[in-house]
């Protein structure tokens, strides 16, 4: 729907299909606009189907039925006039009883179909100590009522900074307690850009790699590595990338990271590592499974056949029809499988062909798994002078990573580090840091590769400090 | 090389970053035939530098060595000649992220400064994106311009000299980012508004004062900006190190020992070990306690 007729670029409407994420108050969630299909979202069933063709942005009530009504442009807060105000509270006596209204007469309120304005209204008439507040106190009281009984809700444009602020609010377990400027962190650190090729490898749902992939914008290529039977790609999904970026997508399991490194990656190796995990170490050629596998299709059928065949004179039982039709569906799922196993195959040879030349941009972790052995093992595929960042909820592992590097040789700079964060409330004559604060975010290492292979002697004196040098050097032709 | 690109080898007219030791870099111009000093020597970039590996360790003339690395902005950042006070990496991070940059992110920025942060915006918004940085200081202005053109990122940005204040950002409704660094930031956030996409955008402010951000958040207020939120954000930096921690002597075990089941509780019971070594991170003895607070805002739809 343009607004006045005016094109408008479509990447600001909402469309069926987008995934979008619902916003109230301080509360998101992730959803996917599917007409005629019913979200929950803060104790609220509705349907988002009047959503489409609205900006990105729009607010919305939920209506009685469970539809969304867009509001009308922001009406600016009409600033209370001012009727009557206290000093201070020296006389205000907190008994519970200043509210004359009782919770069965704001559900009937509620049922009458009175706006969440209005109830706030009828709440602040109704308080016997209001016009005892301060003007501060009063306008805190209508904040906080306002917060309980409005229901805006605000469709917003996925992006990393909602998403992170999403999963960190809601469920902080699923993404191993990153805090989103910890992961603001790690994308600058790792010089995430278009155009580079960057190694992954996270527990955090999706949500590391997602944010990786919008900074990548589609250009160069991700390499995730998974542990375990495939990636985990939930928060991912909630970026709703276009098509084209998941082309520059590619996975490749832990399982074969020693056999890669080695030489000895065979391209039949794939199609048992999805389903079975661990058992993947044996190398059951798939060629040889498949072929295996036909064959008793084909004495299957044969068999099979023989029996219509004989019987074909006969007027075909409704059991023989059912016989034959499960046939196909077997010969059916059997094709199906092979072009699946094919796909995999091409994919995973893709992705051993990116990392083969050990000439990667970048290495991004973020995982429960010990960060050390992971950190040595996939730095190799990482080429000299290029950045990696290692997250990890605790500190311990990390001071091991160090001392493991150190020893180990080939990065400079390392870094062990963690980010404060404080929010602030700012109000006239009221600012002041946010009374409740993130306790932890977090911990990163990071540094970059260089290239040790022609090291000479021991290490030098690197230790006397040297002057901080501000100038660009002056060269001598 | 770009500080957009990454490239492989070093070649004639980059700019590479010279790692001499912990905490110790410096930037240079690689040119042919041109020599740089160190303190392990010289550097003869025609034959330690051109056409080898980034990454690669070169010795220098006196027998030490250093590594070259590719720049990127976060090195520039440690390593850029200051004409002001710049912005490190850990506020460039979120501010990058809150702003919601990206390739393809159109980005108004004022003041330039010493480009730190320009070059992280660049470095995130190429190949497609671009970014109109306003600087009222001539000097700034062209300082600017012309290192632009050496990291080879010209062609992502327009510098202007003009004050935004009074001039705005010389675009209109182009931007999907603005972020003000300046003394006045209440000043401009109509020209902010202006500059901005008609259906949104995102807004930062950064003010090392609080009552530049009161005076700021009041203004986006006015001007019907939502989503209104002030952070600051701090670096811990932890050194890792091995401690030693010395044993008490408590004196010797009484000889006549009553249970001799039970172990002795008060320590290891072999004498000679008088320390206990751990790994640790430590704190540095001072941090960095305030850079700025970062006012970020969302551009409503009216």
């Amino acid at each position: 729907m343009a607004n006045n007729g005016e094109l408008v670029d479509e990447r600001f409407i909402i469309k069926d299909g987008d995934f979008v994420v619902l916003q109230r108050g301080d509360v998101y969630k992730a959803v996917q606009i599917q007409k005629k299909r019913k979200v929950i979202f803060e104790k609220q069933w509705f349907f988002l189907d009047n959503a489409v063709g609205e900006l990105y942005g729009s607010t919305f009530e939920v209506a009685s039925g469970g539809s969304l009504q867009p509001r009308k442009s922001k009406h600016p807060e009409i600033p209370a006039e001012v009727k009557e105000s206290g000093m201070d509270n020296r006389n205000i006596v907190d008994d519970g009883r200043s509210q004359k209204l009782t919770r069965d007469d704001i559900e009937t309120l509620k049922e009458q179909g009175l706006k969440g304005q209005e109830i706030v209204q009828q709440l602040v008439e109704n308080s016997t100590t209001f016009r005892d507040k301060t003007e501060f106190a009063q306008e805190k009281y209508i904040k906080k009522k306002k917060k309980k009984y409005e229901n805006i809700i605000t469709i917003l444009k996925p992006s990393t900074r909602i998403l992170a602020l999403m999963y960190h609010g809601r469920e902080p377990g699923k993404i191993c307690h990153l805090r989103y400027d910890t992961l603001a962190q790690m994308l600058t650190l790792g010089n995430i850009h278009a155009g580079s090729k960057v190694i992954v490898f996270e527990t955090c749902a999706g949500l590391v790699l997602g944010a990786v992939m919008e900074r990548m914008g589609g250009y160069g290529s991700v390499i995730q590595m998974y542990p375990g039977g495939g990636p985990t790609r939930a928060a991912t999904d909630s970026f709703g990338f276009p098509e084209h970026f998941h082309r520059t997508l590619h996975e490749f399991p832990l399982c074969k990271v020693k056999a890669l490194l080695a030489g000895t990656l065979s391209p039949d190796e794939e199609g048992k590592d999805s389903v079975d995990g661990p058992a993947a170490e044996h190398l059951d050629t798939t060629a040889g499974q498949l072929a295996s596998s036909a064959n008793e299709q084909r004495k299957e059928r044969d068999a099979e056949d023989s029996s219509p065949e004989g019987m074909e004179s006969s007027s075909v039982e409704p059991e023989d029809r059912d016989k034959e039709e499960r046939e196909r569906r077997k010969e059916n799922k059997a094709q199906e499988k092979k072009v699946k196993m094919e796909e995999k195959r091409k994919k995973l040879s893709a992705a051993a062909a990116l990392l083969q030349g050990r000439n990667a941009d970048g290495l991004v972790v973020a995982s429960r798994f010990h960060p050390c052995p992971v950190l040595l093992t996939l730095l190799r595929f990482v080429a000299p002078s290029r950045p990696f960042v290692v997250y990890c909820q605790y500190r311990e592992p990390l001071i091991e990573c160090y001392s493991k590097l150190r020893e180990q040789g080939g990065v400079i700079n390392l870094r062990l580090s963690e980010t404060w964060l404080r929010h602030y409330q700012v109000l006239p004559n009221r600012t002041h840091p946010v009374l409740l604060m993130s306790g932890g975010g977090g911990y990163i290492l990071s540094g970059t590769t260089i290239d040790d292979s022609a090291s000479a002697s021991g290490p030098q004196k690197a230790e006397e400090p040297a002057p901080k040098r501000i100038k660009l050097q002056e060269t001598v032709a | 090389m770009s500080f957009v690109e990454y490239s492989e080898l070093i070649q004639e007219g980059d700019v590479a970053i010279i790692f001499l030791g912990h905490d110790s870099m410096f930037p240079l111009m690689v040119q042919s035939g041109a020599q740089t000093q160190t303190r392990y020597g010289v550097i003869r970039h025609s034959t330690d530098l051109i056409g080898r590996r980034y990454g690669s360790k070169v010795t220098c003339s006196k027998g030490g060595w250093v590594y070259v690395l590719h720049p990127t902005p976060e090195l520039w950042t440690l390593n850029l000649p200051h004409r002001t006070q710049i912005l490190y990496a850990t506020d460039i991070a979120n501010i990058t992220m809150m702003l919601e940059l990206k390739p393809g992110s159109v980005v108004c920025e004022s003041g330039t400064g010493s480009g730190s942060l320009s070059h992280a915006m660049l470095r995130t918004i190429a190949p497609t994106g671009h970014l109109y940085t306003v600087e009222f200081h001539q000097q700034r202005a062209e300082k600017a311009t012309e290192e632009f053109r050496e990291h080879k990122v010209d062609h992502l940005v327009t510098v202007l000299n003009q004050d935004v204040c009074k001039d705005g950002f010389g675009v209109t409704g182009v931007a999907d980012a603005v972020f003000l660094d300046i003394p006045s930031p209440w000043e401009a956030v109509g020209h902010a508004k202006s500059a901005m996409k008609r259906q949104g955008g995102r807004l930062c402010s950064f003010s090392p004062c609080i009552e530049q951000v009161q005076r700021t958040c009041a203004a986006l207020a006015e001007h019907g900006f939502g989503e209104i939120c002030t952070l600051e954000v701090l670096l811990r930096l932890y050194d890792v190190r091995a401690v030693s921690l010395p044993l008490p002597d408590f004196g010797p075990d009484d000889p006549s020992r009553t249970d001799p089941g039970v172990p002795d509780r008060a320590g290891p019971s072999v004498p000679t070990n008088t320390a206990v070594t751990c790994r640790t991170a430590i704190a540095p003895r001072e941090m960095a306690g305030h850079t700025g607070y970062l006012t970020f805002a969302s551009k409503s739809l009216v």
